[in-house]
């Protein structure tokens, strides 16, 4: 498996703990689990790539459809642990500011905590 | 002389990550940084990713050959396919500012690339030539 994905519940947030490499191949494997929460106009969502090695366009097109979806009904679409090499991703394609990007799962959870 | 490495596969999603760790070897061969090297991986598999979508339209059981050349200045990596024609003049980066799905993966190949060249070939497929200066102080004495 490239992927492997948990969603987890950590009050008052819905974690997509992603690990492995998001490509062509797995990337529908996270769209499905994404699609499945923002159709249940879940927020606020907060996807973790901690675990995250390689991220590509498809990986990025996901994400930007789960971001889009969420702001439909005004919800929180979060992301966090970003390593240094899928960070590149969102600078090259300028979507680092597109993106409330969070450094670990626990800032993201104090944030919407506050 | 060049230093040449030639890879074949099918057009199976799932090898896209034999071509990542071939391109990473070969990377590091050449003398690019990590960082460096992994956006070259990237723009490897954002080319390969746009072959299996758009010259076989999703077909598993076609043939992608990958060349990878170290050159005296430079890394050379080709793609070729056996797939439909691709029309050249429409391959463009989309505009970054609009917000949407898809498209980013020719803005990522041409961000990360020094110099991107597309072809027909005679009777069906298409070659890809990306090319990428080597840090100074690598590559092949000619």
């Amino acid at each position: 498996m490239n992927l492997e994905i948990k969603t987890v519940y950590i009050d008052p947030v819905t974690a997509v703990q992603v690990a492995g490499e998001v490509d062509l191949y797995s990337s529908p494997q996270l769209r499905k689990i994404l699609v499945a929460l923002t159709e249940k106009r879940t927020t606020p969502i907060l996807v973790d790539l901690a675990e995250v090695r390689y991220l590509d366009s498809s990986g990025l097109a996901t994400l930007i459809e789960g971001l889009k979806q969420c702001q439909r009904y005004k919800g929180r679409f979060m992301l966090s642990g970003i390593s240094e090499e899928v960070k590149q991703v969102f600078e090259l394609t300028r979507l680092v500011n597109v993106f409330e990007i969070h450094a670990t799962v626990a800032a993201a959870v104090e944030s919407v905590s506050k | 002389m060049a230093q040449v490495f030639e890879l074949q596969i099918s057009s199976d999603p799932r090898l896209l990550r034999v071509v990542r760790a071939t391109a990473e070897q070969i990377c590091e061969i050449a003398g690019f940084s990590r960082l460096e090297a992994s956006k070259i991986v990237l723009a490897v598999d954002e080319a390969c990713s746009n072959v299996i979508r758009h010259a076989y339209c999703g077909r598993e059981d076609q043939t992608i050959l990958i060349t990878f050349r170290i050159k005296t200045h430079k890394l050379q990596v080709e793609l070729t396919d056996f797939g439909e024609h691709v029309d050249i003049s429409k391959i463009k980066p989309r505009p970054l500012h609009e917000l949407r799905p898809g498209g980013l993966g020719v803005h990522l190949i041409t961000s990360v690339m020094d110099k991107v060249r597309y072809s027909n070939l005679e009777q069906s497929g298409n070659r890809m030539v990306m090319e990428k200066a080597l840090p100074k102080g690598s590559g092949v004495e000619s």
